[in-house]
């Protein structure tokens, strides 16, 4: 199974089997990780599972919906490797991918 | 002190609908909800988002869905306290009494939390030491339009709020938009025109931009605005809106004594009680084995949990099931004539 890497903002960082074909969010639900609140439930309605993409990984990720950048205006503290953990799903290609949580989700 | 049977905690699609099953039975509920209108999340966050999974229903947007569960109840004339949120819940002998923000206070034999992921309230600016300046200088809606008059007013948003009020203020105020990308996601003609008040010179606008600071002691003199290169630009201000959406927050919730599970509530599958007498818990907020965040799920959990207020109700009667498509009284009750 893909390795997906959740960085706290504390630094505390959790490396997590996801399954394909989950999102980077359900992973993080699941398995209890803090500070992905996924409030709709990864309708890409709230913002509330904002995370930081690695640099090195923006450009791999399959590219924004619409309405995610849309729902990234609402996102706390919002920069250009911003993405909602909702929309990445988890596949081979993301095996190692990294993310880092946001101070909080609004 | 208003005396019902039921009161319901939250306007959406699944209280609106549990309004429908109390009244069939023959409850009488009033709802408390935040928000400034009915329909919760559905009139919130996707208005004009279809909707694919409500039985019979193959296609509807948010709004259209509010719409036919208020009509659906319209028989019940239910009462509707807006704008408030329930902050106090206590038990008295059998009763439950419960007051909200704006000192509305009820008794009721049963309380119904139907409150989605908690109520809604704007999302604040992420910087540092300003909560000081809020509500004086700095707002996240605009309640008296008349303190901006010939004011410098920088507003931070990309949304609908943000260019309607850009808009609206340019006529008397100096308007700074700031947003944190190029692209605004409003409506196109209120694009359009914010667009033309640039070029007329009446709104400046500065994209890629987001708030960094705020400068004064007793005062907000002046902001500083960072660009996504990290450049900062200093911009003098008297007032300052931002314009970011609502987020959903459980609020007092929490300190009512029942059991969460991160931010559900646990209920029994039977009547969707929680673990106090008379507090029922559906929809997104209840959780149980196998719960599904669906609004068809709201649905069955509210139908059950109004046959659970019966008891509370009406402790000398016992409950008789009845449909809708033979029941006499229930015809009645919905104002059907024969």
């Amino acid at each position: 199974m893909p390795k997906i890497t959740y960085i706290e903002n504390s630094g505390n960082s959790h490396t997590i089997e996801v399954a394909k074909g989950l999102s980077v969010m359900e992973g993080a639900v699941q398995n209890d990780i803090p500070g992905i609140d996924a409030d709709c439930g990864g309708g890409m309605a709230c913002a509330t599972c904002h995370v930081y993409v690695k640099e090195e990984w923006s450009d791999k990720l399959l590219k924004k919906e619409d309405g995610e950048e849309d729902m990234l205006d609402m996102a706390y503290e919002p920069n250009k490797f911003s993405r909602l953990s909702c929309q990445l799903i988890v596949t081979d290609e993301l095996d190692g991918l990294t993310v880092s949580i946001p101070v909080k989700q609004g | 002190m208003i005396k019902t049977d039921t009161l319901i905690i939250g306007a959406g699609p699944v209280g609106l609908f549990c309004v429908h099953q109390l009244g069939i039975i023959g409850l009488k509920c009033e709802v408390v909800d935040n928000l400034d209108k009915i329909g919760g999340q559905c009139i919130e966050l996707y208005p004009d988002k279809p909707i694919y999974d409500i039985p019979a229903i193959p296609e509807c947007t948010g709004e259209e869905l509010t719409n036919n569960l208020i009509k659906q109840i319209k028989s019940f004339k239910t009462s509707f306290h807006l704008n408030e949120r329930v902050e106090e819940i206590k038990k008295v002998e059998k009763k439950w009494l419960v007051k909200t923000n704006k000192g509305t206070a009820f008794e009721v034999s049963s309380i119904i939390i139907a409150a989605g992921v908690g109520s809604f309230e704007p999302r604040k600016f992420p910087t540092k030491d300003i909560e000081q300046f809020e509500d004086k200088q700095i707002f996240y809606s605009v309640k008296d339009k008349k303190i901006f008059k010939e004011k410098t007013i920088s507003i931070f948003g990309g949304g609908d709020s943000a260019l309607d009020w850009a808009i609206e203020l340019s006529n008397t105020s100096k308007v700074i938009l700031i947003h944190r990308r190029d692209d605004f996601r409003g409506m196109q003609s209120s694009i359009d025109k914010v667009n033309k008040l640039k070029e007329e010179g009446k709104i400046k606008i500065f994209t890629k931009y987001q708030l960094d600071s705020v400068q004064g002691k007793e005062k907000i003199e002046s902001i500083g605005i960072k660009h996504e290169d990290k450049s900062i630009k200093e911009i003098k201000t008297d007032y300052v809106l931002g314009f970011f959406g609502l987020i959903m927050r459980l609020g007092p919730i929490a300190e009512w004594g029942l059991n969460l599970d991160k931010k559900t509530v646990p209920v029994n599958t039977e009547s969707f009680e929680t673990n106090k007498e008379g507090i029922f818990a559906i929809g997104d907020i209840c959780s149980y084995p196998g719960k599904l965040k669906l609004i068809l799920s709201g649905f069955h959990e509210g139908a059950l949990a109004a046959r659970g207020c019966f008891k509370y109700a009406k402790p000398d009667e016992k409950y008789r099931f009845e449909f809708t498509t033979s029941s006499k009284t229930v015809k009645g009750r919905l104002g059907i004539k024969e």
